[in-house]
C-alpha cells in the first residue's frame, strides 16, 4: 500500500517585490493562502508545479508545500508557511500591513 | 577616514550600470531566475521568506556620518524606514523591490559603499575590530590591512569562484574582539622579537554545522608578506578545498582533512611562487592607505563635567559602567551605542535612529561610527567632557539603553522572520529573554553574559561561541532551541558543549531562567561572571538547572 500523499499547494514568491504568492486552481498567483488550489493528487501536483514554474515572469523559486483544508480554504501545515502567510513576528510589516496589497 | 580611489569608484558604477541591465534583462524575460541568480548574489541581492533582502558591506565595520545619513536615505525611500545590522559588520534591508535595487545601488555608490562580495563564494566583506584606532590596547590600527585585503580581494580574477565563501577578519589587539580563529583566516597584529609589527596568521576556523576553532599556520607573517601569503592560502584552498560537498568545501574541512602539516607544506609551496610577484607591494600599500586612517586630534581637556554628571546621575553612571570603554588617549572614552533596547531587535536601526547617531558622531566624535559584530553602534572617539550631552541626546532616540555586555546584549541572527535557511525563529527569543530579565530586574545582578542565538545550524548567530548558545531548530515541524554551554568568543576562543534535549519555543526562556538562578546561587561572589562559575563548576550544575526533571530521577 503506498504512503498516503499530504495535499499540497504551489507557492513561490512574486518576482519584483518578493512577496509570497500562491497558485491558484484558475492559473492565478493570489496573495493568500487561503485562495491557493488545494490539491489532491500527487500527479497531478507534479502537473501543477510544471505549470507555475513556467511564469518565470511573474514568480521565483515555486514549489509544493503541504496543506490542509480549512473552513476558508487550505491552510498551512508547517510553522514555516505559517509565517510566510503572515510576515515577520518582529514587525507587523509584509502581509501584516493594512496596505498590502 | 579612507575614500575608495577613483579606480575603485568608476568599478562599482560600472558594476551597477550592469547590474541595471541584468535587472532588466530578468524582467524582460532574456535571463531565467537560475542564470539571473547568482548575478543577484555576486550584489548582495537575495530573495528572503517574505521579500529580497539586500546586503550591504560596512567595510571593517567603518562608517562616516554621511554614510550613515544615506543609510537612513535608503531605508526611507525604498524599504521600510529601519536596516538591520549584522555580525559580519553589513547592513541589511529587508523589503526591498526588486526594480528599485539599481537605484539604491546607485545611492550607496555617492558615499562609495557597495553590496559586491557580500554574498557567492568569494572573499567576504573583511571585518575589523570595531574599536580600532581608538582601543587602549591596541597594538596598531586593523583597518589599512582590512582596506589591503579589501582592494585585493574585491574582483580577483581568481577568487570569484571559491570552493565555498571564505571570510576574513583583523584585528590589531591582543584582545580579540573579531572572533579572528572563528573566521576562515583570521590575522593578528603582533610585534616581532625586533619591535617590528607583523601578522599571526590563523587559519580553518568557522561555526557553521561544523565549528572548528582555527588554527596558527604562521605566528609571525612580515608585513610585506602579507598578500602573497594570503594569496598562496586562498590558492591552495580554491585548489584543495572540496567542491563535491557544499557542507564539506569551506577552508576548515580542507585543514581538518588534509592536516594542517600539510596544508601548511602546500600554501607554503605556493608562496614562493607569489612572493616574488608581490615583492614589496604590502608595506607600502599599507603606509599609503594608513595615511587616510590618520587619527584625529584629540583634546585635552578637563574632565570634570564628566566626573560630576557621573556623581549626580545614577542613570548616566549606570550607562558609563556598561556603554564605555578604554581609549587610547586621556580624557577620551569609546561609547557603544546598544541595538538591543529590551524588546527590540538586536541590530535593528530605524532611519530616525541612523540620522540621529550621524549627526551625534559629528557633534562629539569626529564624524566617525562603527558597526560590531555584536550588532551594536559605537562611536569611538568621544572626550568624556561631551559624555553627558551624547547620553541625553541618546536618551531621546531611545538609544540609551545601558546593557552592554549584559543579558539583553543578545547576538541574533535574524532567524525564520526573514530568513530562508532558518529552521525556527530567534528574533522573539532575544526579545522575550531581555524583556524578561529586564522585568524580573535581574539583569545588572547577573552581570557580565553573552547570549547568543542562531535560528539553524549555519550558526550566523555566533550560538557555539556564546557563554550561553541557543540554537533553533524544527524538530518534526515543531520550533525547538538547543542551549549551548561554555562557549567563548575571544581570543581563547572555545566552542560551547550541548547541554542536552532542546526546548520548546515556549519553555527556552524558563530553561535560561533556571539556569542563570542556578548561577546567581551559584557564584562565589558577585565578582564571578557566569562564564567563570562554569569554568569553575562544570557542566553539571547548570545541567541539573536546565533539567530538574532528570536531576531528581538521577539523585533518586
Amino acid at each position: 500500500m503506498s504512503r498516503q500523499f499530504t495535499p499540497k499547494i504551489v507557492t513561490a514568491n512574486a518576482l519584483i517585490e518578493g512577496d509570497v504568492v500562491y497558485f491558484t486552481a484558475d492559473d492565478r498567483w493570489s496573495r493568500r493562502h487561503a485562495e491557493a488550489e488545494l490539491i489532491e493528487d500527487e500527479a497531478h501536483a507534479q502537473l501543477r508545479l510544471i505549470r507555475a514554474v513556467r511564469q518565470q515572469d511573474v514568480i521565483v523559486g515555486a514549489y509544493l508545500a503541504d496543506a490542509m483544508a480549512g473552513p476558508d480554504g487550505p491552510e498551512p501545515i508547517h510553522f514555516r508557511e505559517s509565517f510566510r502567510t503572515l510576515g515577520p513576528s518582529n514587525y507587523a510589516h509584509g502581509k501584516q500591513e493594512s496596505t498590502h496589497v | 577616514m579612507y575614500e575608495y580611489a577613483d579606480f575603485d569608484a568608476a568599478f562599482v558604477r560600472r558594476r551597477n550600470a550592469q547590474f541595471r541591465a541584468q535587472v532588466e534583462r530578468r524582467i524582460d524575460g532574456s535571463l531565467t531566475e537560475d542564470e539571473f541568480r547568482p548575478l543577484r548574489l555576486m550584489n548582495g541581492l537575495y530573495l528572503q521568506l517574505h521579500a529580497y533582502m539586500l546586503r550591504v558591506a560596512v567595510p571593517y565595520g567603518t562608517l562616516s556620518a554621511a554614510q550613515m545619513r544615506q543609510l537612513a536615505l535608503i531605508a526611507d525611500r525604498w524599504d521600510k524606514g529601519y536596516g538591520h545590522f549584522t555580525t559580519r559588520q553589513n547592513i541589511q534591508y529587508n523589503w526591498p523591490r526588486l526594480t528599485d535595487v539599481p537605484d539604491i545601488l546607485e545611492a550607496l555608490a555617492e558615499v562609495r559603499m557597495h553590496s559586491i562580495q557580500t554574498s557567492g563564494n568569494t572573499i567576504r566583506n573583511v571585518t575589523a575590530d570595531h574599536f580600532a584606532g581608538a582601543a587602549a590596547d591596541e597594538i596598531e590600527d586593523p583597518r589599512p590591512t582590512a582596506e589591503l585585503i579589501r582592494q585585493w580581494s574585491t574582483d580577483h580574477p581568481e577568487f570569484q569562484f571559491l570552493p565555498r565563501k571564505f571570510k576574513i577578519a583583523v584585528t590589531g589587539s591582543p584582545n580579540d574582539r573579531v572572533v579572528t580563529k572563528g573566521n576562515d583566516i583570521g590575522l593578528r597584529i603582533v610585534r616581532g622579537g625586533a619591535g617590528q609589527t607583523g601578522y599571526e596568521v590563523i587559519v580553518g576556523g568557522g561555526l557553521g554545522r561544523t565549528p572548528m576553532v582555527g588554527q596558527v599556520i604562521r605566528p609571525f607573517l612580515k608585513r610585506d608578506d602579507l598578500l602573497p601569503y594570503l594569496e598562496a592560502i586562498v590558492s591552495t584552498y580554491n585548489l584543495m578545498g572540496r567542491r563535491d560537498n557544499k557542507f564539506k568545501a569551506r577552508i576548515k574541512i580542507t585543514v581538518f582533512e588534509n592536516g594542517m602539516e600539510a596544508f601548511r607544506d602546500a600554501v607554503e609551496a605556493r608562496f614562493a611562487q607569489t612572493r616574488k610577484d608581490f615583492s614589496g607591494v604590502s608595506s607600502r600599500k599599507i603606509a599609503e592607505i594608513a595615511r587616510h586612517f590618520a587619527l584625529p586630534e584629540f583634546r585635552t581637556d578637563s574632565v570634570a563635567a564628566y566626573d560630576a554628571a557621573r556623581r549626580s546621575d545614577p542613570v548616566f553612571r549606570s550607562w558609563c559602567d556598561t556603554n564605555l570603554a578604554a581609549h587610547r588617549a586621556p580624557g577620551h572614552a569609546i561609547v557603544t551605542v546598544s541595538l538591543k533596547a529590551h524588546g527590540k531587535t538586536p541590530g535593528d536601526a530605524t532611519s530616525a535612529q541612523m540620522r540621529v547617531l550621524a549627526d551625534l558622531a559629528e557633534r562629539f566624535g569626529h564624524g566617525e561610527l562603527r558597526i560590531s559584530h555584536e550588532q551594536n553602534v559605537v562611536l569611538p572617539h568621544v572626550h568624556k567632557s561631551d559624555l553627558p550631552a551624547l547620553h541625553a541626546a541618546l536618551k531621546q532616540a531611545a538609544l540609551a539603553t545601558a546593557n552592554i555586555g549584559l543579558a539583553s546584549d543578545i547576538i541574533a541572527c535574524p532567524g525564520m522572520d526573514y530568513c530562508t535557511l532558518a529552521t525556527a525563529r530567534s528574533i522573539p527569543v532575544a526579545q522575550g529573554l531581555a524583556t524578561h530579565f529586564n522585568a524580573l530586574g535581574l539583569e545588572r545582578e547577573i552581570g557580565q553574559l553573552k547570549i547568543k542565538i542562531s535560528g539553524c545550524i549555519n550558526a550566523c548567530g555566533h550560538h557555539h561561541i556564546g557563554h550561553i548558545g541557543i540554537l533553533g531548530l524544527d524538530r518534526a515541524g515543531v520550533e525547538n532551541y538547543q542551549i549551548t554551554l561554555g562557549g567563548d568568543h575571544s581570543e581563547n576562543l572555545v566552542i560551547g558543549d550541548r547541554a542536552g534535549p532542546g526546548f520548546a519555543y515556549d519553555e527556552i526562556i524558563p530553561a535560561i531562567e533556571r539556569l542563570l538562578r542556578a548561577y546567581l546561587a551559584l557564584r562565589m561572589s558577585g565578582d564571578e561572571p557566569f562564564i567563570d562559575a562554569y569554568r569553575r563548576l562544570g557542566a553539571a550544575p547548570f545541567k541539573a538547572a536546565l533539567y530538574p526533571a532528570e536531576a531528581e530521577r538521577d539523585a533518586a
